[in-house]
């Protein structure tokens, strides 16, 4: 009994001395914006939506960036070309809602929707923080270079026929019964 | 009852049925996916295999398809064996060898039985890497999508299409793994269920084309239990909404109706919901004058002719029975007149005093399926209650369960079954105006005119019981033959049916079919009460003749109209040039002070109307309908409408706290064809808190970011004060009550399959008992036959018969901008000699002079009509030149017409000349 | 004018002395936790951020006043004024240095104690006129922390009293020229350091406000200046005890001529507020049971047991 009140006093002024002493440590702090922090590639910060390596948008209007968002701050329409292409008719996130988890990266299948390190968000008039398509489109592939979704995909596009994906055998000739 | 012992716990099971339907029966989850309950199992994925131990003792044990193998008293399987599980990893992995990499961009995706299945049967990671095969995809019209690549070969396409629908023009085409499935060549698909193939397949092969083109995740629609508005079968539908716009209509369960097809116009024809051509807003005025009006203005206004003078309103059969009982309760039942033609209205009075009957039994779509012998009397039906069509196809296969369960086969062992009957069907005899689609399970087709059929009809009635009248006419030895042989089947059947309807046009057919009715129960001895099945043209034409009063017919109406009776009268979602003569309604307008007209839809009476008011579609309204057996049911408001139509009864009440469940309170009492209709109202049993029902699921994406591009700052959702239920994701869970499940979703079961999850037993009934409630109360004993009446002679060379279109025939889909893709326009269908002599070819104009009307319709040429009667198709919306059995005069007029015959989908068509 | 006990001059500016301080510990704390915590805390609002303060102030001011529709407005807007008057009125008592002070009441200790009392309505009322749920926890856990923990700091200092033989706290800063009390009270000395944390419910014991438990506790619903009024009430709290402990405990004003006493007594209690920041910087906050436990079950049998050596040393001592 005694030793465990003794234990938790010197507990108690152990913890207050090792956190006075931080009062002579190295500051953490960077005095942003007079410095500016280095940012990691996966920083967490203001989406973009990218191209593929052909340069078409790589967005396929899966809706599954939307669905895992857990603030459901991201609004889209899906639309098809006429060669077929899943493209998003309109695209939005509503940036006064996002939470920067980066779930709409983790689910988008095709690396269109990108984290990017900018955090320099902040806006005067709210309205400004809600993003349409024509401003998350950026012209390159983000943090990704090789992915092209449609590659692998089977359906046909504009610029690749059926068969003509990644490991496909061309199509079948229905009408033929050789093996 | 049998006992059987899965995974160590035993379950009290039907015997009679495989492994995997009891397995799904008890909520335990088994991958499958060739088998379906309708169509039974063949064994062809072999993904439902579990485990079988011979005895207690057995520790081996040997792999079995579950769907294949009976439940036999004392079986003991393993769902959980290590080896099963294994097998059925290794099944799916080899069905995926050759799936695309398609989920992101495939429609099916989020609700892909095949997803499902994967994931349950717990392959992840491709380990073949050589090529895949991969197809070219069909056009297959505007409503079915086509994505070979993703075929798993199960077969159930093919199944479902050519056995269970009876369609022709798809199969399975080339081998081994090249199996191709599709038609011959490009073209739309012709059966009129090919919507479901959409939900047959567990893939994303056949997708809903209509909901591609503005295509949305199933998680992402607000959806509600509705009904469909089609037709008077009232199948039971999930629409979908998104962003403001009706994006898809699919099944839903419901045990006694619809089960799990739809037809394709009920799928497929929400299209005139977001049509261009809505009316969004009030207008008042005539021609150049009219203006558009706010809503409290339009309310004002109505309020003004509805309280002044001398009101009468015509009600609709495509209005809910709220709307009417609205109209009704407003301008007073003696002022509330029935909006449909005429002949119609007689029909329905017919119906209507046959409801009482208790010789008689309307029965459900379920129990039709059930009948082993049918006699189609004058209904086009798989043009005017498609799902009715569907089920007929069923009944004559009872034939073939007969001879399975001979055999000691079960039911479920289709292949079996099917190579044992061969083509043996039980008896469907057709009686009808022209060749239908329904010809190929017919024993017997009789093809005639109205007249020629009542003939027939009493004929037969009085071969089945002496005691009904003499006909008028006498037959010729082969016709008594085949009455003698139809009289046989019925009275030998297990459960005979007569289906009959408003759709021959005639009085006296009718009358005639309930004769044939009543002689049946008769000589079937009369303690049981007959199958006999009216069908009716529209979804709430039953509940509308209920409502109106027995001498409350359109014709009297536009008499008062045209005498200038009245001073204003309110024509409710009805266009009444499609319901009498252009010059009767012209006429009657003329007469009239003012006229208003509720509709959603522009129509040529809301042209002429000095008030429109806009209503909402079924989608933006709760409404009750009764079908053709006299079913009542409830269809939940999907969506709110956003701009300023609102539903007819809040347009028409009174004060503004009537509520729909007052409506129907005050009809309940006063009406008495209503009695009991206040038992379906959905009650939220299950609330706590005052909390109601969620539309949309808890997936529900894009909340936070839908209305920021107006206004960054969120808007409240918007209140439901009419219903259970809330457009939200919050609130009780609408799975504990099948009434109010908005869509069909369980745990690890995203594709409409987890419907069996909802479900007592597998294909049985839903769990809380199926929506809607009988009202015909037949208590009363049959007035004795109808006497045959001679037929009022007019003069003409040719008998006109009316003709019905799944596209067309119904005003509403028939607006759907991809409905009109199939619709045909109006033609009349001549006999190929009847041609000759008139010299007129393939869509040349012809004249059809009747009494009072002449019109110019194109000519079709069908082998199957009647020499000296003509099939005549008209739209809805128009009237007809001449009613049913009436005497027409034809001549060849100038030019040619545009009807699209190759939209026509019949067996008889003279083809030169298109 | 004259520096007296009582005089205007001296009511004044003790009220304006120590409102401004109480103000700036807004940005001592911040800067304080930021030093402890390897950050910087406030540093931009002016020259080493101390303008900070003023920018508070005047974010305080204009911000909007919202009273909730739902709370009862009488005792939701006099909530926050008890908190700041009967901190204010403990002031009065408190001895500064010898001729400052506003009364030299011999009944200081009793008013101080009664004056905490009061406090403890402040909070209660606070809460459960918001009529939200949070609040009402907050104020339930206040007005039971509270009345526990002012028994302790009663009986703890009653060792003084009965050293000192007075409630007069002049004649105990007096009576400790010849050597603080904390050194025979070291007991008493920190059940009343712990007391007053608990008083004035402040880290590691602001279980009434907990934020990452309850919102913001009793003042969840206060905003604008009313928000503003709890918040240097809390302050002041802080520097009343403080100055209490310095005067109780640490021989006040008492000090080296080299300076002036009020000095003295300045720095005696600015050393307890950097005292009181610093636990809050490193220590979490218990668990409501474990503070109830530990006020009824530890703190009041070790202050019994301290009043009753007192109580035989003093016996003792007088030969009794
Ligand atoms: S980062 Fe998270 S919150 Fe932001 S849009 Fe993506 S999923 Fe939504
Ligand atoms: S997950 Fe990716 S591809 Fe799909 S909609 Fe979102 S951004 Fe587009
Ligand atoms: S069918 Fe199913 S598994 Fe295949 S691509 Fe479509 S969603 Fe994916
Ligand atoms: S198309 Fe669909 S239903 Fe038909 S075999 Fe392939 S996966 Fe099965
Ligand atoms: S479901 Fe049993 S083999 Fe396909």
């Amino acid at each position: 009994m005694f030793s465990l009140i003794r234990d938790t006093f010197t507990s108690q002024l152990v913890t207050l001395w090792r956190v006075f002493k931080h009062m002579f440590d190295k500051k953490d702090t960077v005095e942003y914006p007079d410095v500016q922090p280095y940012m990691f590639p996966r920083w967490r910060g203001r989406i973009i939506l990218s191209r593929d390596p052909d340069g078409e948008e790589r967005c396929v209007a899966c809706n599954l960036c939307a669905v895992a968002c857990p603030v459901d701050c991201i609004a889209l329409q899906k639309a098809e070309d006429e060669n077929g292409r899943w493209y998003p008719e309109f695209f939005r996130i509503n940036f006064s809602r996002c939470i920067m988890c980066g779930f709409c990266e983790e689910a988008c299948p095709t690396n269109a929707i990108q984290l990017t390190p900018d955090f320099e968000m902040a806006e005067y008039v709210r309205q400004d923080m809600v993003w349409e398509k024509e401003d998350l489109l950026i012209n390159g592939t983000g943090k990704y270079h090789d992915y092209n979704f449609y590659r692998v995909a089977g359906m046909a596009v504009g610029g690749k026929d059926k068969g003509e994906a990644q490991n496909e055998a061309p199509p079948v000739d229905v009408r033929s019964l050789l093996p | 009852m049998a006992k059987i012992v899965i995974d160590g716990v035993t379950y009290e099971v039907n015997g009679d049925n495989n492994l995997l339907q009891e397995c799904l029966s008890k909520g335990l989850d088994l991958p499958y996916f060739c088998w379906h309950p309708c169509m039974g199992s063949v064994g062809a994925c072999r993904q439902c295999a579990v485990k079988q131990y011979r005895d207690a003792d057995d520790q081996k044990g040997t792999l079995v398809m579950a769907c294949m193998t009976k439940a036999n008293d004392g079986s003991i399987i393993s769902i959980e064996d290590e080896e099963a599980k294994k097998f059925r990893a290794n099944v799916i992995e080899s069905l995926m060898i050759s799936h695309p990499h398609d989920c992101p961009v495939c429609e099916e995706g989020g609700e892909c039985h095949l997803q499902d299945m994967t994931l349950m049967s717990g392959h992840n990671y491709r380990r073949y890497d050589r090529k895949k095969v991969t197809h070219r995809n069909q056009y297959l019209g505007p409503f079915v999508g086509h994505e070979m690549n993703r075929c798993i070969t199960c077969y159930r396409c093919v199944r479902f299409y050519d056995d269970y629908a009876g369609g022709t023009d798809l199969a399975a085409q080339a081998s081994h793994h090249h199996t191709y499935f599709g038609r011959q060549s490009d073209g739309f698909l012709e059966s009129e269920f090919s919507g479901n193939l959409v939900e047959m397949c567990p893939t994303g092969v056949f997708t809903d084309a209509t909901f591609s083109a503005h295509y949305s995740r199933k998680w992402d629609l607000q959806t509600a239990p509705s009904v469909c508005v089609g037709c008077a079968v009232g199948c039971n539908t999930t629409p979908g909404e998104r962003y403001g716009e009706l994006r898809r209509i699919v099944n839903r369960y419901h045990g006694d109706v619809n089960g799990y097809f739809l037809c394709d116009r009920g799928r497929f024809g929400y299209g005139f919901v977001n049509s261009a051509e809505r009316l969004a807003e009030s207008q008042q005025g005539k021609g150049t004058g009219r203006r558009t009006v706010s809503e409290d203005e339009a309310v004002l206004e109505l309020n003004r002719i509805l309280d002044g003078g001398q009101v009468i309103g015509i009600g609709s059969p495509r209005a809910s029975v709220e709307a009417n009982l609205a109209l009704l309760q407003r301008v007073g039942g003696d002022n509330f007149y029935a909006g449909v033609s005429d002949a119609e209205f007689a029909q329905l009075q017919i119906l209507k005093q046959l409801s009482g009957e208790s010789a008689l039994h309307a029965p459900s779509v379920r129990e039709i399926e059930e009948c082993d012998a049918v006699l189609v009397l004058g209904e086009d039906v798989t043009n005017t209650a498609p799902r009715i069509a569907l089920a007929l196809r069923q009944s004559a296969r009872n034939r073939a369960d007969e001879l399975a369960a001979a055999a000691g086969i079960p039911s479920w062992q289709d292949a079996a079954v099917r190579e044992l009957a061969q083509r043996e069907l039980s008896p469907v005899y057709l009686l009808s105006g022209y060749a239908t689609r329904l010809d190929d399970i017919a024993r017997a087709t009789v093809v005639d005119s109205a007249p020629g059929l009542t003939q027939l009809a009493q004929a037969l009635a009085r071969t089945l019981d002496s005691a009904a009248p003499t006909p008028a006419a006498t037959l010729q030895e082969e016709q008594k033959q085949l009455l003698g042989s139809i009289a046989d089947d019925l009275k030998g059947a297990r459960r005979p049916l007569i289906v009959c309807g408003t759709g021959s046009g005639s009085e006296a057919l009718l009358k005639a079919a309930a004769n044939v009715a009543r002689a049946l129960a008769t000589a079937r001895g009369g303690d049981q009460a007959v199958d006999f099945c009216c069908v009716v043209p529209e979804v709430n034409s039953v509940g509308l003749v209920l409502m109106a009063g027995e001498t409350q017919s359109l014709g009297l109406a536009l008499k008062k109209m045209q005498a200038g009776d009245v001073q204003a009268a309110v024509v409710l979602e009805n266009d009444l040039f499609g319901r009498a003569p252009q010059s009767q309604v012209e006429a009657a307008l003329a007469g009239v002070g003012q006229l208003v007209a509720i509709d959603q839809l522009p129509t040529r009476t809301t042209e002429l109307a000095d008030l429109v008011i806009a209503g909402t579609s079924f989608a933006e309204q709760q409404g009750t309908y009764i079908n053709y057996e006299g079913r009542a049911q409830t269809s939940m408001q999907v969506f709110m409408n956003n701009q300023a139509a609102r539903p007819a009864w809040k347009w028409l009440r009174k004060e503004s706290e009537t509520t729909l469940a007052g409506l129907l309170q005050t009809a309940e009492t006063t009406l008495e064809g209503l009695a009991g209709i206040t038992a379906i109202l959905p009650v939220s049993a299950a609330a706590v808190a005052g909390m109601k029902y969620p539309r949309q699921s808890h997936r529900y994406s894009g909340r936070t970011a839908i209305q920021a591009a107006a206004n960054v700052h969120e808007g409240k959702q918007p209140e439901d004060r009419d219903s259970i239920m809330a457009f939200s994701m919050e609130g009780m869970s609408s799975q504990r009550d099948t009434a109010v499940l908005p869509n069909t979703w369980a745990p690890r079961w995203n594709s409409n399959q987890s419907v069996s999850k909802f479900l007592d037993e597998v294909g049985g009934h839903l769990r809380q008992g199926n929506p809607g409630r009988l009202l015909f109360t037949r208590n009363g004993s049959s007035a004795g036959y109808f006497e045959p009446e001679s037929a009022a002679v007019t003069t003409g060379d040719f008998t006109l018969i009316p003709a019905y279109q799944l596209y067309g025939s119904d005003e509403l889909s028939a607006r759907a901008e991809v409905v009109n893709e199939r619709l045909t326009g109006a033609y009349v269908a001549l006999a190929p000699h009847d041609a000759q002599q008139l010299g007129v070819a393939a869509n040349d104009l012809v004249t059809v002079s009747a009494d009072q009307e002449a019109l110019d319709y194109p000519v079709c040429i069908r082998r199957s009509v009647k020499p000296g009667t003509i099939v005549a198709f008209t739209p809805a919306g128009q009237f007809p030149v001449a009613g049913a059995g009436d005497q027409v005069s034809l001549s060849k007029a100038q030019g040619s017409g545009q009807a699209r015959f190759g939209n026509l989908i019949v067996s008889d068509l003279q083809q030169e000349g298109i | 004018m004259r520096w007296e006990v009582g005089s205007a001059l001296n009511i004044v500016s003790i009220l304006l002395v120590v409102v401004v301080i109480a103000a700036m510990l807004i940005w001592v704390e911040r800067r304080l936790l930021g030093i402890w915590q390897e950050r910087l805390g406030p540093n931009r609002v002016g020259p080493l951020g101390l303008l900070q303060v003023v920018a508070d102030m005047l974010k305080i001011f204009t911000k909007e006043d919202w009273t909730p529709p739902f709370a009862d407005k009488f005792s939701f807007i006099l909530a926050p004024a008890i908190i700041m008057t009967v901190v204010l009125m403990s002031f009065s008592v408190i001895p500064f240095a010898p001729g400052v002070g506003i009364i030299d009441s011999n009944i200081g200790v009793l008013f101080v104690l009664a004056m905490a009392s009061l406090g403890a309505y402040s909070v209660m009322l606070g809460g459960l006129s918001s009529d939200n749920k949070y609040a009402l926890l907050g104020s339930l856990r206040a007005a039971a922390q509270m009345v526990s923990y002012e028994v302790f700091m009663g009986i703890s200092l009653l060792g003084i009293v009965a050293l000192t033989g007075s409630f007069n706290l002049r004649e105990i800063v007096q009576a400790q020229a010849d050597g603080w009390y904390v050194f025979p009270q070291i007991i008493g000395f920190i059940i009343f350091l712990i007391a007053g944390v608990a008083e004035s419910h402040r880290l590691p014991f602001d279980i009434p406000e907990a934020e990452q438990e309850i919102c913001a506790g009793y003042h969840t619903e206060y905003s604008g200046m009313k928000f503003g009024m709890f918040f240097v009430g809390e302050y002041l709290g802080l520097v009343l005890i403080s100055s209490l402990i310095t005067a109780l405990f640490f021989g006040g004003w008492l000090g080296p001529g080299f300076l002036p006493p009020i000095f003295w007594f300045a720095l005696k209690a600015s050393f307890f507020v950097a005292f009181f920041i610093l636990m809050r910087a490193a220590i979490p906050r218990p668990r409501y049971d474990q503070l109830m436990r530990y006020g009824w079950l530890f703190l009041l049998p070790l202050s019994l047991v301290n009043l009753l050596v007192t109580g035989a040393v003093i016996l003792a001592g007088s030969g009794g």
